[in-house]
């Protein structure tokens, strides 16, 4: 075996839970390695600012998450980031994971905290027209589109909330929904309905982006009929929710429907030596607080169950 | 102001002065907002790897950026961060919003490939 490939843990994600295990587990003189397919920080980066933080009045995601990362690293966790994974076994003892550059790397525990993304369409235009119209944030890019109509797609409170927000630059906001009820509290429902630039096309969904330098239109169906129309549009914004990064688990670990990883109070999941925290995991509540509070707990777990097995030999 | 560990580029002098002393560079013009941090994370992470590359930031806000804004390739850009590569002081590549680490690396390896010789 070569043991510079061998570690105690591997956590795969460095979000701040992943990056909260990685502090403990290294504090505690075990051998970690955390990686991620992304930038360290996950979510967290994205955040502009966070001031329910305890202890800190107030600071920026990306701030707090490089501050977790120099901690982690401070204690000897090794981290590899933006890097994809190729290949993860976790039912033996023995874990396995096979990274994108070829390298190969063991541990006899893995904490999971892969955390999630925004939801795309994935219909036919958007990958050609993101950035040319077709927008996933509002704050980033709603001044783009002053006076210019634009389309809403979603149902929940981000995009009621972003469709009045964008109200600010647009000249008219056309929210599509897929249902004829919204997911989003009452007062953003109240709020949206009441603008005078916000119209609704419920039970609809986009099919497809069209435009090749830019969006030009968007092909609306009705989910009722089927119909589809062709409706003129500049502008974009989809807050469709949002997706746990767990599609590399499927079959290997238990989840339930929405690919959430199924834990345990103690974070340990059907498979022995498996944690998992963080935002992929089942849950209600996804903050930064409740993500390192998880990242805690399957740290100390994983922690035991390395210690059971040393007692066992 | 924009909090990352990259060069920033303050005017439109210095911009002029880092394309044309430079050969390869990548300029990220955005803001600290979810679709640009990423791209200045995937910049920083590769700074070691491709020492032949400058890799830059500047604000978007900042009025001297019109450098970037005004620039006839992101004419249809709506979406930051506009990310711009300049070979030899001249536009060799621009993309709209968020990129993949593969998306960064396959226009750096292509634009900026290093030359061995046999």
């Amino acid at each position: 075996m070569n043991t510079s490939n061998h570690y105690d843990v591997i956590v795969i994600g460095a979000g701040p839970a992943g990056l909260t295990a990685g502090i403990y587990l290294s504090r505690a003189k075990l051998r970690t390695l955390i990686v991620n397919e992304g930038v360290v920080g996950g979510q967290l980066v994205l955040t502009h600012e966070i001031a329910n933080y305890p202890g800190v009045e107030s600071i920026s995601g990306y701030q707090l998450a490089n501050i977790m990362k120099k901690q982690a690293k401070s204690f000897g966790c090794d981290i590899k980031a933006n890097i994809s994974i190729i290949d993860i076994a976790l039912s033996d003892d023995l874990k396995k994971l096979t990274l994108s550059d070829g390298t190969t790397y063991t541990s006899r525990s893995v904490i999971l905290t892969p955390g999630g993304r925004s939801r795309t369409l994935g219909v036919s235009g958007e990958d050609l027209l993101k950035g040319r119209g077709i927008s996933y944030c509002a704050t980033c890019d709603g001044d783009f589109f002053t006076d210019k109509e634009i389309v809403v797609v979603g149902g929940g409170n981000s995009a009621l909330e972003e469709a009045v927000s964008l109200t600010k630059y647009a000249s008219k906001v056309t929210i599509v929904h897929q249902f004829d009820h919204f997911q989003a509290f009452e007062h953003a429902v109240r709020e949206a309905k009441e603008h005078p630039k916000i119209s609704f096309l419920m039970e609809s969904a986009i099919t497809a982006f069209n435009g090749s330098e830019k969006l030009e239109s968007v092909d609306i169906q009705n989910l009722k009929t089927g119909s589809v129309e062709n409706f003129k549009t500049d502008g974009t914004f989809v807050f469709i929710g949002y997706l746990p990064n767990t599609e590399f688990l499927k079959g290997k670990i238990e989840m339930n429907q929405m690919g959430e990883i199924t834990v345990k109070p103690d974070m340990s999941t059907n498979i022995k030596g498996v944690f998992a925290a963080g935002d992929s995991i089942t849950k209600r509540y996804r903050q930064v607080t409740t993500a390192v509070g998880e990242g805690t707990i399957a740290a100390l777990a994983s922690a035991d169950y390395l210690h059971s097995l040393t007692a066992q030999n | 102001m924009l909090y990352t560990n990259l060069k920033h580029i303050e005017s439109a002098s210095e911009h002029a002065k880092i394309i044309s002393e430079n050969e390869n560079v990548m300029v990220i013009c955005g803001r600290m907002g979810p679709m640009c941090i990423p791209v200045y994370g995937i910049a920083e992470e590769l700074e070691e790897e491709y020492k032949h590359v400058k890799f830059c930031d500047m604000e978007f806000d900042n009025p001297q950026s019109s450098v970037i804004r005004n620039l006839p390739e992101v004419r249809g850009f709506m979406g930051i961060p506009f990310t711009i590569y300049y070979k030899n002081g001249k536009v060799v590549k621009a993309t709209s919003s968020i990129q993949s680490k593969a998306q960064v690396t396959a226009i750096l390896d292509k634009e900026f490939a290093v030359t061995t010789n046999a």
